[in-house]
């Protein structure tokens, strides 16, 4: 699905991740981890085409990255869904219309969608809340909005940028719930994330791979998480 | 095609698209101002470039088809010159009509200088003719060699010279108003590029999500362009009305007010106005659609 071959990326002159090699295979769970200043972010932009490589080659879906127009860029987003750890959200709009977002600007008619809209809302357990605007919500509400936006297109990929970051133990937990229920709907899921004791809690319900980033390079965890 | 469908789309509208970007009070105020204020002025300028169409063409026919033959001569001389100077007119190929200016008209037409108290007996006036000549014209160097012969006090003046300096002006006005709309155009897509340009960058937080999410330039200008393309029409539309308006209400043409006086819209000219509203969409929605285009290549 996603493969990165010997890739490197460098900023302002300076190397930030160095000789990366990993398949995201479909189905897959992967963590990232590592210090804050890592790369963590920045590995994961490379994976939905928010950034290009500086070397080495990326394919999604068997599209090289590098020759991706646009166009072809905007369509990617659509088989990847992305949570942020601020969400990213349009403030102005309700709960329900951020949602729905991935669904108007791909251009499918919302209305004949509501009730695939309400059945996720449902899922992630904001019901009530449809028509609260961003602002008004608690952080882990915010995270499981963010991910029933992710999740709206269907993708075939999770990425998860720090989701727990901001958030308590038992709503954390309440989330890698709902992330793993997609791993075992065949979606590949890949976390970043600092907490360690989260990835301990999602080891005990699925087969996780966990990497690190060190020393601009990345590489599989030991046996201690 | 691509531009068809983007107009297409603007004519159309997308409520749920609309609603994506948030609505900025600043740039739609300065927007909807801007169209409104160059409409206005381009109402005035196009006011201009007709009424000095009008005026070079009426110049061009009226004063093209007729001369003057001035009889300058001794007091006992001058109606042996006129009879002399009109039997040559009246026998000259190309002239339509001849008739001696009687004392009232000579009156008239000095009485803008001297007044109406003129002692017209008392001063050498010359004499005046005035020859009306047909489509085909006349030779004029043939016609002043034989009013040389006959009435050696008669000089010529078919207008020529004074006719073309004053032709050119007036067709020189009608092209500065042409171009005065042409740079009103020009002021309007510049303000509406700067106007979109803020705007995309107070909304660099609602592209990123949108980018996210999967939006494409497309979906992401088009939200924009609809936005000011319809202000801009908007605007324009306030504009050239309250312009219109201001043109009625200008003082109607007269032989006295002379060229200010016709500084207005006559019969089917009253249409022309109306095509700056639509004209200043089109500017809004080129200006609003390339400055989108450059700004989401910048943000990556």
């Amino acid at each position: 699905m996603i493969e990165l071959t010997d890739v490197s990326y460098s900023y302002g002159g300076r190397e930030l991740l160095s000789g990366l090699n990993l398949e995201l295979k479909p189905g897959s769970f992967h963590f990232l981890t590592g210090p804050s200043g890592a790369g963590k972010t920045t590995f994961l932009k490379l994976c939905y085409a928010d950034l290009l490589a500086s070397s080495g080659r990326i394919t999604m879906f068997g599209q090289d990255a590098r020759e991706m127009q646009r166009d072809d860029i905007a369509r990617l987003r659509r088989r990847i869904g992305v949570v942020h750890q601020d969400c990213q959200f349009l403030d102005h709009l309700s709960v329900a219309e951020n949602v729905a977002l991935p669904l108007t600007v791909s251009g499918r008619d919302v209305q004949a969608e509501t009730s695939n809209l309400v059945d996720l809302l449902s899922w992630v357990g904001m019901t009530d809340q449809t028509e609260s605007r961003p602002p008004e919500l608690s952080g882990g509400e915010r995270q499981r909005v963010a991910l029933a936006r992710a999740v709206i297109m269907d993708p075939e990929v999770i990425i998860a940028d720090e989701p727990t970051g901001n958030i308590d133990w038992e709503m954390s937990l309440r989330l890698l719930t709902l992330l793993v229920e997609l791993n075992k709907m065949g979606k590949s899921v890949v976390i970043a994330t600092h907490d360690l004791n989260l990835i301990r809690a999602a080891k005990a319900q699925v087969a996780a791979r966990v990497l690190r980033i060190s020393n601009r390079q990345i590489q599989l965890a030991g046996a201690d998480l | 095609m691509s531009i068809l469908t983007d107009i297409w789309a603007v004519l159309r509208g997308d409520s749920e698209a609309d609603r994506t970007v948030p609505p900025t009070g600043f740039t739609a105020r300065l927007t909807v101002f801007s169209a409104g204020a160059m409409a206005f002025l381009a109402v005035f300028a196009l006011a201009l470039s007709l009424a000095t169409g009008r005026l070079a063409d009426r110049w061009a026919s009226e004063l093209a088809r007729s001369a003057t033959v001035r009889i300058s001569a001794p007091a006992g001389q001058v109606e042996a010159q006129v009879k002399a100077a009109v039997r040559v007119l009246e026998t000259t190929p190309g002239v339509a009509v001849v008739r001696v200016l009687d004392e009232a008209e000579q009156r008239a037409l000095l009485e803008p200088w001297f007044g109406p108290d003129l002692p017209l007996d008392s001063l050498p006036i010359p004499q005046m003719i005035e020859v009306i000549e047909e489509s085909s014209g006349y030779d004029s160097e043939g016609l002043r060699l034989r009013l040389q012969a006959e009435a050696p006090g008669a000089v010529l003046d078919d207008h020529t010279r004074w006719r073309k300096p004053l032709v050119r002006a007036a067709g020189r006005l009608r092209t500065l108003g042409l171009v005065s709309i042409l740079l009103i155009a020009g002021a309007t897509a510049a303000m509406i590029t700067l106007a979109a340009n803020a705007a995309l960058a107070a909304n660099a937080q609602v592209i990123r999500v949108l980018r996210l999410v999967g939006a494409g330039d497309v979906y992401i200008a088009r939200a924009f362009v609809r936005r000011f393309t319809i202000r801009a029409a908007l605007g324009a539309g306030a504009g050239t009305l309250l312009a219109m308006l201001a043109v009625l209400l200008l003082p109607r043409a007269s032989e006295a007010g002379g060229f200010l006086t016709g500084l207005g819209f006559q019969g089917w000219h009253w249409l022309w106005p109306l095509c700056i509203p639509v004209l200043a969409g089109f500017v809004a929605f080129w200006a609003t659609r390339l400055a989108a285009f450059r700004s989401l290549k910048e943000l990556m």
